[in-house]
């Protein structure tokens, strides 16, 4: 960035930052503080008594065998998503990459479902899933299995699992046939002369060269999985059955908005902007190293 | 291609349509919905269409069956979207690529804070604190307006984020040339990097648009005139039916009738937004 | 078109506000979606045309927990509606909010608005009600829970009439079975149905302090042995097919209209919903049943649905519309039409009686079966109602440890005691903020 050349101007920088500036100073500073003040309360819903409870709020939460679960059931579930994602986008750009003709139009009917709102797929595959009347569910009782995702936790996380995949697979696609097509094609020709064909040669070859991309796309998947997940999850289970599937993003709404306890809600987002901040960093120090290089 | 095999190029479009396909099938199922009476799925869903036809749809889009209970006709939902997603979008462009231009071209003091802070806003969705920010928007006087459904939403880190890296990648040169000619930060600005960020500005445009699009939770919480509702809270009032009757036919419609916007946008600047996006990451 | 539309929106928004000098805007947020909803429409649209000084204005918030939180982020900005729908299991929480919420014996009385409580029905209005009997919320859409039965199947296994009692329960369902059924029964909002109306169907405390009405330092007992029995044989039944779980809410209806299940607890009204989805199949309504061990003649069961709180902050011209508009809402021809629109509960005895006399229950066979189980036997501490802080919590924890029951991961026993510690803790810290 230091190569960078400069315009030497004092004010007009200070004019175009300070409109997101300002704006992310309201909406995000100014809650942010507000969350944080909350924490170390304990307040009744409509806000008329409060009590300052110091650390209380957090201790209870670092007691809370549900909180830590909480945690567990966000780790699998961000895990097998963003694992499920990469590979079945690997999987199509690796076909899609070897295609001479077509592959825009393979590109144009694989890109679409990322435009879809969460809770919009979320609605989508819950009628497909739906243990009564649900196509899929017909389809696995047929193979035997007592498909109810309204009781088996195992079956819920399946579903909600499967559907936010369903959505990242787009993106993934995008970035791994964009990496793919950038590997050299003489590295290809050298090897094929060699006589290895194309599986070996994509596992020597390519996939060595695209993981910087599959790194990143990691990186991107949880953070995804994590955070923008929440309307599947609001439109298919809303958490349930039992706590199966209340990731930690849920927990903070549902512990805040629908019970109410607004102290604790407050302590699980300051928890979750930690983590935010320390990942930010990650990223950060991450991409940079990227573009120095 | 480094070489030719006709049975292999072969499997490769056979696994690429069974993706497809496998994709589209919540749609297809969807789809196939929207022509059924609602009864029809007590005994199973049906893989064919129906006999009803288009009708669902047209009777929602004529608004001649409101859905559920919202006293608001389907295309005034969609209009809301609309306005929604596109001031976000437009707002969200312009405050970014400022600030990107102002971090990027220029060196003032607090330039690394001012950065900093706006980066750590990238990740902290408005369901982690949407209590704190409703009474924010509330302090300001802000609910039941577009301006509280769209303004806090357009401060995000992610474009701002692209811009700069993508300012980081233009020449050096041209920077000197346009300096010589004798061209200010402005002129600069509007000549040359203007021009020079079209594919970017497109790519995000796809990327803002489809999220302002699909908010859910933001509008809920500040909409109590249902003057504003748009189309993806429609969706999630029609699944909460309590103690009556989940009428699928028209939540597959409406839900087909919701993606369709931003499916519409992304499809049709998909070579932008796909260059972009990706561009912006290497 | 977008700016020519806009232009008309803001000259609609303008004409709008320039009627609001000639009448009184009333806000009245609610959770009533579906057919619902358009009724909640209706009925506003009818008082705002039967007199021109209010306008009650309906807005749908989305589910009860939904519209009840909106309603107090809105208050802790001081925007909140004159008006909310909150929820049975919300109602500790209002009356705690004293300075939030505007009781309905004070309103009636502060706008001279001609009001008896004992028009009301006890086992309606009790829940509602303090313990010296003064009506802190109108109740709205109130049902009980009730037993569905297909005919059709019952006939099949040779069966004569409904199941009366549990062990009936277990008997009919055992026939259902050998006559083909998949499952015998199924059951809707499991907390409500299962421990709660258990409970006072059957006269057994849920918790201490009658109920939680006599204070706040209430302890839950329901893991006592009656409970853990019911529980522990359902758990057996779920295992051998008599019953089988669909979720939680109103979630496991399809169960029942799909025919899998011969018999399912629901909410009295849900009725509509399932003459809308079983066209053709003749279902009848029985009353709750009971468990004959315990009790000779069962209690009245405890109610669900929603009441009409009133909020603070609003100028007593609001007030005097919101009292008019509940005298409209209470008058036998609109909570006639209600009761038999919606299947809910009549609040009003006169309601029930203009139902009778247009011959309602004798064309629409079932429908009175839920009035009659409420008003056929005198309340008492267990049948009235309860009164627990921070309840929405405590059934989601009492759905998550049934639900741990059903799939064979818990006993009743240790289920139900998990579930009263838990709800413990909730009913703790609702005191501590109180």
């Amino acid at each position: 960035m230091s190569s960078q050349a400069v315009f030497k101007n004092k004010w007009l920088p200070v004019a175009l930052i300070s409109p997101q500036l300002l704006i992310t100073a309201v909406f995000f500073l100014w809650p942010a503080g507000q969350a944080i003040f909350q924490s170390f309360q304990l307040e009744d819903p409509f806000g008329l008594n409060h009590e300052f409870v110091g650390l209380e709020n957090f201790i209870h939460l670092y007691n809370d065998s549900n909180y830590l679960n909480s945690l567990f059931t966000t780790l699998k579930f961000s895990i097998s998503v963003a694992f499920l994602a990469m590979i079945s986008a690997l999987i199509l750009s690796a076909f899609a990459e070897h295609i001479v003709r077509g592959s825009m139009f393979y590109r144009t009917f694989l890109i679409w479902p990322y435009a879809v709102a969460p809770l919009v797929a979320g609605s989508l595959w819950l009628f497909l899933f739906d243990p009564t009347i649900g196509v899929v569910a017909e389809l696995l009782q047929w193979f035997g299995v007592n498909w109810n995702p309204t009781l088996n936790s195992a079956h819920a996380m399946w579903m909600v699992i499967i559907t936010s995949t369903w959505k990242q697979i787009s993106y993934n696609f995008l970035f791994f046939l964009a990496a793919l097509q950038s590997v050299p094609k003489s590295l290809h020709e050298a090897a094929a002369i060699d006589g290895s064909g194309p599986v070996k040669r994509f596992i020597t070859i390519s996939f060595p060269l695209i993981s910087p991309t599959s790194f990143f796309l990691l990186v991107i998947n949880f953070v995804y999985a994590f955070f923008d997940t929440f309307g599947i999850i609001h439109a298919m289970t809303q958490g349930g059955p039992g706590r199966s599937t209340s990731t930690l993003v849920y927990k903070v709404y549902n512990d805040g908005f629908i019970g109410l306890n607004l102290g604790s809600s407050a302590a699980q987002s300051v928890i979750l902007m930690i983590m935010v901040a320390l990942l930010t960093v990650f990223q950060f120090k991450y991409i940079e190293k990227k573009v120095a290089y | 291609m480094v070489e030719r095999r006709p049975l292999f190029s072969l499997f490769c479009h056979i696994i690429l349509i069974l993706g497809i396909l496998s994709i589209a099938f919540p749609v297809w199922v969807a789809l196939v919905a929207t022509t059924h009476e609602n009864t029809a799925f007590a005994t199973g869903t049906p893989l064919w269409f129906g006999d009803l036809g288009f009708s669902v749809f047209s009777d929602l889009l004529s608004n001649q069956s409101t859905f559920n209970n919202s006293q608001l006709p389907i295309t005034q939902m969609l209009f809301n979207s609309m306005v929604m997603a596109l001031c976000i979008t437009v707002g969200k462009l312009t405050i970014s690529i400022m600030s990107a231009y102002a971090v990027v071209f220029f060196r003032f003091p607090g330039r690394m804070f001012a950065f900093w802070i706006i980066f750590f806003t990238l990740m902290l969705p408005v369901e982690v604190r949407i209590i704190p920010t409703f009474e924010v928007i509330t302090n300001l006087n802000m609910l039941n307006s577009f301006s509280g459904l769209t303004i806090p939403l357009i401060a995000s880190a992610t474009a701002t984020f692209l811009f700069r890296q993508f300012f980081l990648t233009v020449p050096k040169e041209l920077f000197e040339a346009a300096r010589i000619d004798g061209a200010g930060p402005i002129r600069f600005f509007i000549d040359i990097l203007l021009p020079l960020s079209r594919t970017n500005i497109a790519a995000l445009f796809v990327i803002t648009f489809i999220y302002g699009w699909n908010q859910y939770l933001w509008p809920l919480l500040i909409t109590t005139d249902v003057q504003y509702y748009t189309i993806v809270m429609g969706i999630k009032q029609m699944l909460g039916v309590v103690d009556g009757l989940i009428e699928w036919n028209k939540i597959m419609a409406t839900t087909i009738i919701a993606m369709l916007p931003p499916v519409i946008v992304v499809i049709a600047m998909q070579k932008a937004f796909v260059k972009g996006l990706v561009d912006s990451e290497k | 078109m977008s700016v020519k539309h806009l232009t008309g929106l803001a000259v609609a928004a303008t004409f709008l506000s320039a009627q609001v000098h000639a009448t009184t805007e009333v806000e009245w947020w609610h959770a009533m979606g579906g057919n619902l909803g358009q009724k909640v429409n209706e009925i506003a649209a009818d008082f705002n045309k039967s007199q021109s000084d209010y306008e009650i204005k309906p807005v749908y918030k989305g589910s009860y927990a939904e519209t009840m939180t909106s309603a107090i982020a809105a208050f802790r900005a001081q925007q909140q509606p004159a008006i909310v729908q909150v929820f049975e299991v919300g109602t500790a929480t209002m009356m705690g909010a004293e300075q939030a919420i505007y009781p309905i014996h004070e309103l009636m009385k502060a706008t001279n608005e001609s009001f008896n409580p004992d028009n009301y029905l006890s086992a309606v209005t009790g829940y509602y009600t303090t313990n010296d009997g003064k009506m802190l919320s109108m109740p709205f859409n109130s049902s009980t829970p009730v037993l569905y039965y297909n005919k059709a199947m019952f006939k099949k296994a040779g069966i004569k009439s409904a199941p009366k009692t549990w062990q009936e329960m277990e008997d009919v369902s055992v026939k259902l079975l050998a006559s083909g059924a998949q499952c015998g029964f199924s059951t809707t909002w499991q907390s409500w149905t299962q421990i709660e109306n258990f409970g006072a169907r059957n006269n057994i405390a849920l918790a201490d302090n009658n109920n939680g009405f006599d204070g706040l330092d209430t302890k839950f007992k329901f893991n006592s042995a009656p409970f853990v029995a019911h529980i522990a044989q359902m758990a057996k039944w779920s295992e051998s097919g008599i019953f089988k779980y669909g979720g939680r809410q109103s979630k496991g209806m399809p169960l029942f209209y799909t025919q899998e299940c011969a018999m399912t607890m629901g909410s009295s009204a849900g009725l509509a919903g399932i003459q809308e989805n079983m066209k053709d199949i003749d279902v009848g309504v029985a009353e709750l049943p009971f468990e004959d061990t315990l009790i000779s003649t069962p209690q009245n069961t405890i109610i669900g649905g929603a009441s009409l709180w009133v909020l603070r902050g609003h100028s007593s011209e609001q007030y005097k519309g919101v009292a008019e508009f509940f005298t409209y809402l209470s008058s036998p021809k609109v909570q006639a039409d209600w009761h038999q629109f919606t299947g809910y509960l009549p609040i009003t005895k006169q309601a029930h009686t203009l139902t009778q006399q247009q011959g309602f229950y004798k064309t629409h066979p079932g429908t009175e079966t839920a009035v009659i189980q409420m008003t056929s036997t005198k309340p008492t501490v267990n049948s009235k109602g309860i009164r627990f802080g921070n309840f929405l919590q405590t059934r989601d924890i009492i759905n998550e440890e049934l639900e741990s029951v059903w799939s064979g991961d818990q006993s009743a026993q240790a289920a139900l005691n998990n579930a009263v510690r838990l709800g413990n803790e909730q009913l703790r810290r609702f005191e501590r903020t109180q």
